[in-house]
């Protein structure tokens, strides 16, 4: 690329101006922020039932909300975070953004679907907060047959339909990147010389194609069952519940890999950077993401020990769980071996990789605990499972989509923000975290059930320190809302490449043109070449 | 590789090029796997009611061939036979896209359009007469009926339903391509929208091909 040439072609933000040209773009970037908007201000409304349920547990009476309130309540923090933050949040950002970008592409294999399925995700959330307003949902984020089918009064229906209508954006989001990986990759680019966070979206996007069509049509049956009385698990008319849960859960465990993948694919790519360091076993590290998928798919039973499932199924289901432990692990031990020795630098991406991979090593563990059947029931519907679930989706999912947000940011706005501050917000959402949920292991293995807005008043010791490190936890998000917000304003122009980093992304402007690169790329090498990468540099040189 | 086409492209894009595919080949390979995937995630959304039927069907074997007697197999057999033709035609219909013929399109986009509306037609009559036989889950369902029955209609209700609003999709998108068709678009370089509707068309048959059997000609009727 001649230097000579960068400025000249306006960036990706700045070309056309004007509100109709970002809600009719089709530029892949311009889609990922709207995303990011969209789902941040779905993660303030998640967080704030969050902090209602905090609230309300301070004290072991039920003074807060009425028990009514509070099983609607923990309902849409579910149903919020885990359709409309969890599952959208890395890959329609950072994976819209950067993907096409890091195999040398132009954009995604279909901007205008790319585009459609933000606008699907608009109108299924619309529908969910219509929900809202209408009164709630009180079934839990699950939707169990047959409380949601024929028992509950509340808005199931309105809510469902916006399940059943996000759940398009998801797969339209997953079809596209698997279209991409095949089909639009740069010259050069072979498979094996993909970025790790390129295979992880790839694994990602199998899971939501081959999932999500099954959770479209489940909740689809429960409103034609509400809606219609085409009842096909209704107990009366010889319907069987239980068949509800094993179509939930063929989607909605797998969907605990589209949250966590992804997040994985991030670490991979800030663990090489930090370590400055070829990753270690990078086609384990790469298969690893489809084993994941794969397993994934054969594990749904561990949800139902104790549904009487028959208990052989139990069996394998639970050795199945165990099984898929394993490429999580790889992982694991191929980030740890490639800091191993490591120039590791104390750049803030560092501190979210560290806080990653402590938080979700717990939360795998504590897996295993869930996946031996016979713990299972003594573990089932309590505060274990709580903690365990969102060591994974919360310390796992949201550290990683964190330290992507971090480590990209510069190249998605141009601008730096305060290094300083972001290391302490890190340190607040680790420390906050574990304050707000390990107390819930112990109290859960001593026996607190889930979903009550009243406990015994020997568990207040271990409610108020959760309280207290939801408090702590929360300030630390808004702390990281502020000041990426005043770096956009404020912040200083960030160079081509601030951390040094190897990969198509760091080779072009920051932020990028709309074409992404002003001649298509030719790849040569191997991903994270870290022996011929650039120094970092937060400066921008005179002729960037 | 597939898109190992070299980048450098010749002095003309063909006008159907979108700008961010290097040729007209990545475009149309990305094209038909798009579909292709698309059909994968269909696929596994008739699965999840596939695999309620077969839970059910193993549950209440003897309910299920009752209610599979009460469905009109003549009708359905027309059905099958009038959807495979549309296949047919629809297949033929690519085919004139490729070469260019566009009389042929026209003629074969139509024939298709008109098989697709036969079979709804013919759908609703069906739909029509279980309304009048009180077999529509619900409030007004036939009470005397074994216990199971009502399960298998609905089953048939939201499978059939589900299907037939492919059909009408599919119509849609005939429309779409008769249109584009008369005014000449498709030819031996442009052909993919036609192509990938013509595999979108034939996916909503075979699930026909499988509903046909699975839901009319349980037991032996008429024996």
């Amino acid at each position: 690329m001649k230097e000579a040439d960068v400025q000249q072609e306006p960036s990706y933000l700045g070309a056309p101006y004007g509100l109709a040209s970002w809600l009719l773009t089709k530029d892949h970037k311009r889609i990922a922020i709207l995303y990011l908007i969209s789902i941040t201000i779905f993660f303030a409304i998640g967080g704030s039932f969050a902090a209602m349920i905090r609230a309300e547990l301070v004290t072991p009476q039920g003074d807060f909300l009425t028990a009514d309130l509070y099983n609607k309540v923990f309902t849409l923090h579910g149903v919020v975070m885990i359709f409309f933050f969890l599952i959208p949040s890395i890959p329609a950002t950072l994976g819209n953004f950067f993907m096409p970008i890091m195999i040398g592409a132009k954009d995604l294999a279909f901007p205008r679907i790319n585009l459609l399925s933000w606008y699907i995700y608009v109108v299924g959330a619309t529908l969910t907060l219509a929900a809202v307003i209408m009164g709630g949902v009180d079934t839990g984020w699950t939707f169990y047959t047959p409380y949601s089918s024929i028992s509950s009064t509340t808005n199931v229906t309105t809510a469902a339909l916006g399940v059943f209508i996000t759940g398009f954006s998801s797969i339209l989001t997953g079809f596209n990147f698997i279209v991409t990986v095949h089909r639009m990759r740069a010259p050069g680019m072979t498979w094996f010389r993909m970025p790790l966070f390129v295979w992880a979206n790839y694994a990602t996007s199998l899971v939501m194609i081959l999932g999500t069509p099954v959770i479209a049509i489940t909740v689809l049956l429960i409103a034609a069952e509400r809606a219609l009385h085409l009842g096909v698990f209704d107990p009366r008319i010889g319907g069987d519940p239980v068949l509800f849960q094993h179509l939930f859960w063929f989607y909605s465990h797998p969907a605990v890999y589209i949250m966590i993948l992804p997040g994985m694919g991030v670490i991979s790519e800030l663990v090489a950077n930090v370590s400055r360091k070829q990753i270690f076993g990078y086609s384990f590290v790469a298969f690893s993401s489809l084993a994941i998928a794969i397993i994934g798919f054969l594990v749904w039973g561990h949800h139902m020990f104790v549904t009487g499932q028959s208990i052989y199924a139990g069996l394998v289901f639970s050795i199945i769980t165990m099984l898929v432990a394993v490429p999580s692990a790889v992982k694991t031990f191929n980030w740890t071996a490639t800091m191993y020795k490591g120039a590791v630098v104390w750049d803030s991406p560092l501190f979210w990789v560290l806080g990653f991979m402590g938080l979700f090593l717990i939360g795998g563990l504590t897996g295993l605990f869930l996946g031996a059947m016979g713990l299972d029931i003594h573990l089932h519907d309590t505060y274990f499972v709580v903690a365990h679930f969102h060591y994974i989706m919360v310390g796992g999912g949201v550290m990683a989509f964190l330290g992507g947000l971090h480590f990209y940011w510069p190249k998605m706005t141009g601008r730096m923000y305060s290094e300083p501050l972001a290391k302490v917000a890190s340190m607040l959402v680790f420390f906050g975290f574990n304050l707000t949920f390990f107390p819930q292991f112990i109290v859960g293995y001593m026996g607190m059930p889930r979903r009550y807005h009243s406990y015994p008043a020997e568990f207040q010791v271990f409610n108020v320190l959760s309280t207290a490190g939801a408090t702590v936890l929360g300030a630390g998000y808004l702390m990281i809302l502020l000041y990426l917000v005043y770096s956009i304003v404020k912040g200083p122009k960030a160079p081509m490449n601030p951390w040094g980093a190897t990969g198509l992304e760091w080779k072009i402007q920051s932020p990028p043109i709309t074409h992404n690169f002003h001649e298509t790329p030719v790849v040569t090498e191997e991903a994270y070449d870290y022996l011929h990468a650039p120094a970092p540099t937060r400066e921008v040189t005179h002729h960037e | 590789m597939s898109n190992s086409t070299s980048p450098v492209s010749v002095a003309k894009p063909h006008p159907k090029l979108q700008s961010h595919f290097f040729s007209m080949d990545q475009q149309l390979e990305a094209s038909t796997l798009g579909m292709w995937v698309f059909l994968v995630t269909e696929v596994m959304f008739f699965g999840g009611l596939f695999m309620a039927y077969i839970v059910y069907r193993h549950m209440y074997p003897h309910a299920w061939v009752e209610a599979s007697a009460e469905l009109n197999w003549k009708l359905g057999g027309l059905n099958t036979g009038v959807l495979i033709c549309s296949s047919i035609t629809m297949a033929l219909a690519v085919r004139a896209a490729m070469i260019g013929n566009r009389t042929q399109q026209l003629i074969n986009i139509a024939l298709t359009s008109i098989l697709g509306a036969t079979f709804l037609v013919v759908k609703f009559f069906e739909y029509k007469a279980k309304f009048e036989h009180h077999l529509v889950p619900g409030p007004h369902f036939d009470p005397s009926l074994e216990q199971g029955m009502q399960i298998f209609f609905s089953l048939y209700f939201v499978m059939t339903g589900i299907h037939a609003l492919h059909m009408v999709i599919g119509l849609g998108i005939m429309a779409y391509i008769f249109i584009q068709a008369w005014k000449g678009t498709y030819n031996a370089e442009y052909f993919a929208p036609v192509e990938v509707s013509g595999l979108y068309w034939h996916f909503v048959d075979i699930v026909w091909i499988f509903l046909f059997p699975l839901l009319y000609l349980l037991g032996a009727h008429g024996a």
